[in-house]
């Protein structure tokens, strides 16, 4: 009986595992494939590293991986920024009225269909194009910010409203001026989640295409864009091979960034068992 | 009532601290109420009261954490009500320690000399006093995680202190400590503010604690202070029913002044079934309702009658707590009413009572407080 379940969990883990990662393990066997049609596998001539030389001889999408790589690092760094700001305001300063409209108004970009968000935006960006100049790398980085914001915020609200309001007040009590209190004691207590935010920040403008091909002009690709284009004519071998590439450096950010952690957490313990141990 | 102690300003000096008809509202709940106080250079004073009383409210104004809602605050004569925490002269301790936890041991510590611009040379030295005195050298590269609770607690006490503030405020500073740890660290307290000569205020809800440290005691109920006095004044002669029965045990008992002269009071009470004499005046108008206090170990036990007829009466043991330094009785009167009596265990083949004995219970006529409100 305990042994039939057993299997079934098994077999169930296995089957939700290959859901996920077949396409993805599929796509990165492909990338190896010397033929030029995807779906054919040329054993003569394979494994073959040739897309990923032409990949980095292809110089549009060497631009448009660019060109995706400034508009979100600019991204992430201002929607942290304003994240934080709001973010604090939002959970540090004594309630006013009309706070809870304020938290709901922050986080509604995140629920708010992307078509929406990008209509209005383009509408927007014609209106003011006298003031920003034409749509492009500047108005796309607009257009993220205020999507990646929402989700800053309700990262390092949750982490600021865990940050012990006495500490903030101990410091204020010895003498440091509340900009002071904020930069060395609330900023680096806050410091994780504000990395979290960054990255999550950047890995959503990285990905995005919808509300890019809004109000996106005609001389900025971004990478989703290239390859969505790209796959419209016909699913092209060097994107398998680009899309390897990303799907490497997720991974190996997961591994580090985990080890890290681990590492982090049990020295934690072990500090605190030697604290223990001490005594009084 | 001799019991409010006279304030600093009678003794010499202006007071050090001084609170004027102090208020906090939080919308429309009152957590501070009225309260003028005055507190004098290198005093003790302690801050009792029982959970939500707004102790910690009214030390979070002193420290400049919530704007009063009417009063205000004197320190050393200058009006801070509206300065900012970052100006007051005024260090304080956390219930919580609220120790920086991304920072080293000396780097806390460090870090309210810091702010004041104190040249590098200057503050690693006052670091290491500090944690000399609270017998933390060694312990400067810790962070606060890698600390024990009695630790954290020192580190705290050496980070307030080390800007020399003349005011020092402390909520529930031992909270955290064992009972052994806990004594101990009551003695280094006071010991060390003896020397460094620093103001303390001092908030607590263990009335033992605040016995032991206070010079003087402010008892606060639902954001009142109800009394101020020493130690003994609070316990000996508490001004209401509250304060009597809140520090300490007593036996608390309703009843009817009938006799009223300067020297001498008698009180009809129908709990115990007899007069109550008491040897000192009453401040109350003749044939008023009265409470009478009288404490557990200021009531004798005999197995003999003894003489006189005031103050006397004959009841049955109960029950028996055997506690090492002191017996704790039970005694019940014929009308069903129960006293507690503490007998001190001076020797170790004393008398002792048991169960069902039939015992005689007396007290001096000094003893009994009689409080009207
Ligand atoms: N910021 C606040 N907003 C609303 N009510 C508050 C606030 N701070 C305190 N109170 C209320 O004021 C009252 C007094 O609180 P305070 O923290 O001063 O109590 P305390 O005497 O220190 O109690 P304890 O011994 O439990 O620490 C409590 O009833 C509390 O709920
Ligand atoms: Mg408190």
């Amino acid at each position: 009986m305990h042994d039939r379940r057993s299997w079934f969990v098994l077999s169930m883990l296995c089957f939700g595992f290959a859901f996920l990662y077949v396409p993805i393990l599929s796509m990165v066997v492909y990338s190896f494939n010397a033929s030029r049609l995807v779906t054919v596998w040329d054993s003569a001539h394979s494994p073959t590293l040739a897309w990923y030389v032409e990949l980095f001889h292809n110089s549009e999408i060497m631009e448009a991986a660019r060109l995706s790589f400034r508009i979100a690092s600019v991204n992430a760094t201002g929607a942290v920024i304003l994240g934080t700001l709001a973010a604090f305001a939002l959970e540090r300063y004594r309630r006013f009225r009309g706070r809870g409209l304020f938290s709901l108004l922050t986080t509604a970009p995140m629920v708010l269909p992307e078509v929406i968000t990008g209509l209005s935006l383009l509408l927007l960006f014609v209106v003011l194009e006298p003031l920003i100049g034409a749509r492009g790398a500047t108005t796309i980085t607009i257009a993220h910010m205020t999507f990646s914001m929402a989700y800053a915020i309700v990262v390092i609200q949750a982490r600021l409203a865990t940050v012990d309001r006495s500490l903030e007040e101990a410091a204020m009590d010895l003498g440091a001026r509340p900009w002071k209190v904020f930069a060395v004691i609330t900023l680096p207590l806050i410091a994780p989640a504000i990395a979290s935010a960054w990255v999550l920040s950047f890995i959503l403008s990285w990905d995005d295409i919808v509300i890019t091909s809004f109000v996106s002009g005609p001389g900025s690709t971004t990478l989703p864009q290239y390859v969505f284009s790209k796959v419209r004519l016909g699913v092209s071998p060097d994107i398998n091979a680009l899309a390897t590439i990303l799907v490497l450096i997720v991974s190996v950010a997961v591994i580090v960034a985990g080890t890290y952690m681990m590492r982090r957490d049990q020295r934690r313990i072990r500090d605190a068992q030697v604290a223990l141990g001490a005594g009084g | 009532m001799n019991a409010v102690q006279t304030p600093a300003a009678a003794r010499g000096g202006a007071p050090y601290v001084r609170l004027e008809g102090l208020t906090k509202r939080f919308g429309d709940f009152v957590a501070v109420r009225q309260v003028s106080l005055d507190i004098a250079r290198g005093e003790i004073f302690c801050l009792l009261g029982a959970s939500g009383c707004g102790k910690t409210t009214l030390l979070r104004m002193l420290a400049g954490f919530e704007t009063p809602t009417e009063g205000s605050i004197w320190i050393d004569g200058v009006d801070v009500t509206h300065v900012p925490p970052y100006e007051r002269p005024v260090n304080m301790m956390f219930q919580s320690y609220a120790l920086f936890p991304h920072m080293t041991v000396a780097q806390n510590v460090a870090f309210g000399l810091r702010q004041d611009g104190t040249a590098k040379s200057e503050i690693d030295g006052r670091v290491h006093e500090m944690l000399a005195m609270v017998q933390l050298d060694g312990y400067d590269k810790r962070k606060p995680h890698q600390l024990s609770g009695g630790q954290r607690q020192r580190v705290a006490l050496a980070r307030a202190l080390v800007k020399r503030p003349k005011l020092l405020l402390l909520d529930e500073p031992l909270g955290a400590l064992d009972k052994k740890l806990r004594e101990r660290t009551q003695f280094e307290l006071v010991s060390l503010q003896e020397r460094l000569g620093v103001t303390f205020v001092i908030v607590t809800h263990d009335q033992e604690e605040a016995m032991t440290l206070a010079s003087r005691i402010g008892v606060m109920r639902a954001g009142e202070i109800l009394q101020v006095g020493t130690p003994t004044d609070i316990y000996e002669f508490p001004g209401s029913r509250f304060v009597a029965d809140f520090i300490g045990s007593v036996n608390m008992v309703e009843g009817r002044l009938v006799e009223d002269e300067p020297d001498h009071v008698r009180i009809q009470c129908e709990q115990l079934g007899c007069m109550v004499y008491v040897d000192h005046g009453v401040s109350a108008p003749p044939d008023a309702p009265v409470a009478v206090a009288i404490r557990p170990e200021k009531i004798q036990l005999s197995r003999e009658q003894p003489p006189g007829t005031d103050n006397l009466l004959a009841g049955r043991v109960t029950g028996v707590a055997y506690l090492g330094d002191a017996t704790r009785y039970l005694v019940q009167l014929p009308n069903g009413f129960q006293l507690r009596v503490t007998a001190p265990n001076v020797s170790r083949r004393e008398e002792r009572f048991e169960q069902d004995d039939a015992v005689w219970l007396s007290w001096h006529p000094s003893s009994p407080v009689v409080v009207t409100r």
